[in-house]
């Protein structure tokens, strides 16, 4: 009986494998159901879904008078502290995989955009609110301590004076709830 | 804090999600549990450690000669360690104090459990010197006590969220002290006393300064050392800590702190204390504190100033 059963089972066995995919063949992005964004060709920003703009987006109002946009250097200054800022962020490894896979590019041009705007340095804030642009990033207390310090080497860096360092911070501390999701 | 990362990934298929993707492509109905088993070793791979070592530097205080986290002589609201609210952080220092009579050491150990509980524990040696033998103690005679605190965290953080809210904890401070028969006779009430606490602590980013209010309940002579209560009172009084310091780098911090003390014994009076600091976090982990100390009377021998120098390691 044992042996007719195990004839039944090789007899069950396909008498041909079927041909094997091609790895290459696949494409993986629609197995997956990915839908493929392409960076707008001007900007090389990735497109976002719809939001309201608003300057209040920012979550600080600006500093009155033009000392703290002289102490960051004017929007070159500040442009090139937020570039310097990303770059230690992306490298850090305590944070660094938080930016992976996300748009630096509109990451920078918002994060400038925001810091002009706080320092008053002249630019509108057109970015998404804390709250949303943060949203399952899954951020903690000591990522958000690691940035700040990040912040603060790009604003050493950059010459930008203690007090108005310590300024600049002082407007964004208080979005600590909105950034920080766990 | 302001990071926009403003859209989600235009490709989110991980390289280790990619090789489950093709280890399943002849069995496709084994994907959803090859996923989970992705998804339990990334979970494995990503677990936090238990110390995160991720506070701000200095926003752990520098530790008191009650072995409290706060300024060094005035307990603040922060909570020892460099941990955040996700871990535990822990921390250990040794002070030396140089006085016109008296030399003093202390040090000791706290615990940090989420940024929202300290535990923590200092023993303080009190050298009489030369002042033992005129009052009969015997040259060098040292005044020992230990001192067992807990510190929670209520609310407010001391440089996050609203300026107007400070980080305020409340704590309590057990204290024994060592020479039970000798502070006895130089009047003391109790050789165990237990303080209580309250502090608000907040950095003023827009000023660089840093603020601290604390209201302690004691009966404590000369800190315990002379035991608890006296002749002139027995029980626990509201007494004063504060603390003014200014940032002058993130690693650099300068201040002034004032405490008032009851007088309680009736043979020695006792002043209010105030020190100038200056400290410094050397690394991440290691905060040096310099200091002018003035404590005032000490058993009778007045004018009991001097240097302060305290070492704190902290992860």
């Amino acid at each position: 009986m044992p042996f007719s059963l195990a004839l039944a089972l090789l007899a069950a066995q396909p008498v041909v494998d079927a041909p094997p995919e091609d790895p290459a063949a696949v494409d993986w992005e629609k197995e997956f159901g990915i839908e493929k964004k392409v960076r707008d060709p001007v900007t090389g920003e990735f497109p976002v879904d719809p939001y309201a703009q608003d300057p209040a987006n920012a979550g600080a109002r600006p500093f009155a008078g033009d000392g703290m946009a002289r102490a960051f250097g004017g929007q070159d200054g500040i442009r090139s502290i937020v570039d310097r800022l990303v770059d230690l962020n992306v490298k850090d490894p305590r944070i660094a995989d938080i930016f992976r896979n996300q748009d630096t590019v509109r990451l920078r041009r918002t994060l400038f955009e925001q810091i002009c705007f706080i320092v008053g340095a002249g630019c509108s804030y057109t970015g998404r609110d804390m709250k949303s642009s943060h949203k399952d990033l899954g951020t903690t207390r000591a990522d958000l301590n690691a940035l700040v310090e990040n912040l603060q080497q790009a604003m050493r860096e950059h010459k930008v004076p203690f007090a108005a360092q310590n300024r600049l911070l002082s407007r964004l501390a208080p979005m600590d709830k909105d950034v920080v999701e766990r | 804090m302001p990071a926009h990362l403003a859209h989600k990934a235009p490709d989110p298929i991980s390289p280790r999600q990619r090789q489950v993707g093709r280890a399943c492509r002849s069995s496709r109905s084994l994907a959803p549990f090859a996923a989970i088993a992705a998804l339990a070793l990334t979970s494995a791979a990503h677990a936090e450690p238990l110390m995160d070592g991720g506070k701000l530097v200095l926003t752990n205080g520098i530790s008191t000669v009650e072995g409290a986290s706060g300024g060094g002589l005035a307990t603040w609201a922060t909570i020892a360690g460099m941990e955040t609210d996700r871990g535990i952080g822990i921390s250990a220092h040794v002070t030396g104090i140089e006085l016109a009579d008296y030399g003093w050491q202390s040090h000791g150990l706290s615990v940090g459990i989420r940024d929202r509980v300290e535990l923590s524990w200092a023993r303080q040696n009190f050298d009489t010197r030369n002042v033992g033998a005129a009052l009969g103690l015997g040259k060098g005679f040292r005044f020992n006590q230990d001192i067992f605190g807990a510190k929670l965290r209520l609310v407010g953080d001391t440089v996050y969220g609203s300026p107007w809210l400070p980080q305020i904890s409340v704590g309590v401070q057990h204290k024994r002290s060592l020479d039970g028969a000798i502070v006895k006779a130089v009047g003391a009430a109790a050789a165990d006393g237990t303080d209580f606490t309250a502090s608000a602590t907040k950095l003023v980013l827009s000023k660089s300064v840093l603020i601290n209010a604390t209201a302690r309940l004691t009966n404590a002579n000369q800190f315990g050392l002379l035991g608890f209560g006296g002749p002139n009172q027995t029980g626990r009084t509201v007494q004063f800590e504060g603390s003014l310091a200014w940032m002058l780098t993130p690693r650099l911090v300068v201040g002034g702190e004032y405490r008032t003390r009851p007088s309680n014994l009736a043979i020695a009076r006792e002043d209010d204390a105030h020190d100038l600091f200056v400290a410094w976090a050397v690394t991440r982990n290691a905060t040096l504190t310099a200091a002018y100390a003035d404590v005032g009377s000490v058993a009778t021998f007045d004018g009991q100033r001097g240097g302060l120098v305290s070492l704190q390691f902290a992860f």
